[in-house]
């Protein structure tokens, strides 16, 4: 085949599968601004034909507290994110730069859960945050995730390429362990933790399992959930509202994945544990 | 200080137990203990709020394979993997194929590609439910104007799982992109040179004598991942059917029984099944380190 006509496949090929990957995007936001007699009409022409506006976007936040949903959101993934990073770092450079006795069981431990989902043990914590009267709170929907392992696996492969030189040079100089890790070592590793970071906001903001078992008041539902709990009080019978819900709380994460892309793609790709 | 010199190296061993301590206590705390639990739990028949319960030894896994609605589970997620993962497979690749030789439209379709895979699978599912909705749908609609009938995608038990399994390929499509696109550029250059040399041709027998197995270690990833994320299928069917027309999945059976039900033995016995599950398709994984498998 000649080049021109092979670039000419590929491309009608690529734009063909783009056009799917894009089709509910465009759709959801279409009739996010359609008119309700249109949206009825079920054509297949994407486009508003009479200008509608947002009243759809107006009807849910109405309706429904978006803007509470997106604030839980944020605060559950920042508070997941420090309490990872506070237990990741000091974890991960002692495994790579401080041996001690036991610290091979610790990392084959740290292996062995990093293939444990939390549907797995979501049934004993929620038994136990139940029994301490932990439900319902922040503290429940972050708690399951202070622990990364992928977080502690991902640094100490970066950490133990640290030059033991420089560490050395820094003791005698009189620097503690403690400021040579979060002053030298641990900005080293600032494209992995960035990468981390995305990965970590994105896993826990898409969420759905775990809040939905431990939370069931609205004002504390975090953006999938509280999707949900909308789509379930209008009963799936008005799509425009639906789609403009659906559209604000998939608009964050594009907007972050448009900004930050190299990390996004960085941060979901370095592990199938998503 | 006189033994200033002689306890430096048993400080630092010390402070990597105090550094490593609040990693190891969460380590026991979220997954020791909780494991622990589940294998205890399952060998009772205890209900959340009951005040009693007794042991049953195996009764509960012995009960989960004559119970129609977590068989019927396991056969939904069977037929799903048989969908997505060749499909997965074949069009990250395809995808993946097409992109990497481009230079100026790479990112363009990249970032299109991706979309899918970043963006909350609730919200987008509540979109698929509308896209394939028998009468306001798009797709039934497309399906009308060329002629054929139109189906009931989600309230029809046939047609209901390779639905959720179509939105699954369309989130993950891109992800295993990815994947296939890093495969790709690891292949060196050289290898192609000296197979032209030798006279073999660029199209199909480049691609399945060198491509295809220059690639095993990447589609055995891909393959790995794509069944994780199968066991794990939950929020599509949450969203478009509430296991409703017989499309119950392995976490949507768990979800029922231990949170809906209450049946806590019951339900940690169906964990540690779907855990099992998990580790059998994660430990394929370890091939991955054998250098051999690229020549398999």
């Amino acid at each position: 085949m000649k080049p021109k006509a092979a670039a000419f496949l590929s491309h009608s090929l690529l734009l063909c599968g783009a056009l799917f990957m894009l089709l509910p995007f465009v759709w959801m936001f279409f009739t996010a601004i359609k008119a309700p007699s249109e949206i009825f009409e079920a054509s297949m022409w994407p486009w508003p034909r009479t200008w509608f506006g947002f009243a759809h976007f107006q009807e849910v936040l109405k309706s429904a507290p978006m803007g509470r949903f997106m604030l839980n959101g944020v605060v559950v993934c920042a508070g997941i994110l420090c309490v990872q990073l506070l237990v990741a770092i000091p974890a991960a450079y002692a495994l790579a730069k401080l041996p001690f006795k036991g610290s091979e069981w610790l990392f084959l431990g740290i292996l062995a859960a990093l293939s444990v989902p939390i549907q797995v043990t979501a049934l004993p914590l929620y038994m136990g945050l139940s029994w301490a009267g932990g439900l319902n709170t922040y503290f429940a929907q972050m708690a399951p995730f202070f622990l990364s392992m992928f977080a502690i696996f991902l640094l100490r492969q970066h950490f133990k390429t640290y030059p033991d030189e420089i560490i050395q040079a820094a003791r005698i100089d009189g620097l503690t362990e403690w400021e040579i890790m979060w002053r030298l070592v641990a900005p080293a590793a600032r494209p992995a933790l960035a990468a981390f970071a995305v990965f970590s906001v994105v896993a826990h903001w898409n969420d759905l399992y775990w809040p939905m078992v431990v939370i069931s008041a609205t004002e504390l539902a975090p953006p999938p959930l509280g999707m949900l709990l909308f789509a379930t009080a209008e009963s799936g019978a008005n799509y425009g509202a639906l789609m403009a819900g659906a559209s604000l709380i998939s608009l964050p994460m594009v907007i972050v994945f448009l900004l930050a892309r190299k990390q996004f793609i960085q941060g979901i790709t370095m592990t199938g544990f998503r | 200080m006189p033994n200033a010199q002689l306890s430096k190296p048993l400080s630092t061993a010390w402070l990597g137990i105090g550094m490593a301590a609040p990693a190891g206590l969460l380590l026991i705390i979220l997954y020791a203990l909780p494991l622990i639990s589940l294998l205890v739990l399952s060998l009772t028949n205890y209900e959340l709020g009951a005040l009693d319960f007794q042991w049953t030894g195996t009764q509960n896994f012995q009960r989960a394979w004559a119970d129609p609605v977590f068989v019927r589970s396991l056969k939904n997620t069977l037929l799903y993997m048989l969908i997505v993962i060749p499909g997965g497979v074949f069009f990250g690749l395809l995808v993946a194929l097409l992109i990497h030789p481009r230079i100026r439209s790479r990112s363009f379709y990249e970032v299109i590609y991706f979309l899918p895979v970043t963006s909350s699978l609730i919200a987008m599912a509540t979109v698929w439910q509308f896209l394939l909705h028998p009468k306001l749908g798009f797709v039934n609609a497309a399906l009308k104007a060329m002629g054929f009938a139109e189906i009931a995608f989600i309230s029809d038990p046939g047609w209901v799982i390779p639905s959720l399994a179509l939105i699954g390929l369309w989130q993950m499509i891109g992800f295993n992109m990815i994947i296939y696109l890093a495969g790709l550029s690891q292949i060196p250059a050289e290898i192609y040179e000296a197979a032209a040399i030798d006279g073999m041709g660029a199209g199909w027998e480049r691609f399945l004598r060198i491509t295809w197995p220059m690639l095993t270690p990447t589609t055995l990833f891909v393959v790995i991942t794509t069944s994780i994320s199968a066991f794990k299928v939950f929020d599509t069917v949450l969203a478009l059917t509430q296991g409703k027309s017989e499309s119950e999945v392995i976490l949507y059976a768990i979800y029922l029984e231990g949170f809906q039900y209450f049946k806590m033995g019951y339900a940690a016995a169906l964990t540690l099944i779907f855990l099992a599950l998990i580790v059998v398709a994660s430990s394929l994984q370890l091939l991955k380190w054998d250098k051999k498998v690229h020549y398999a």
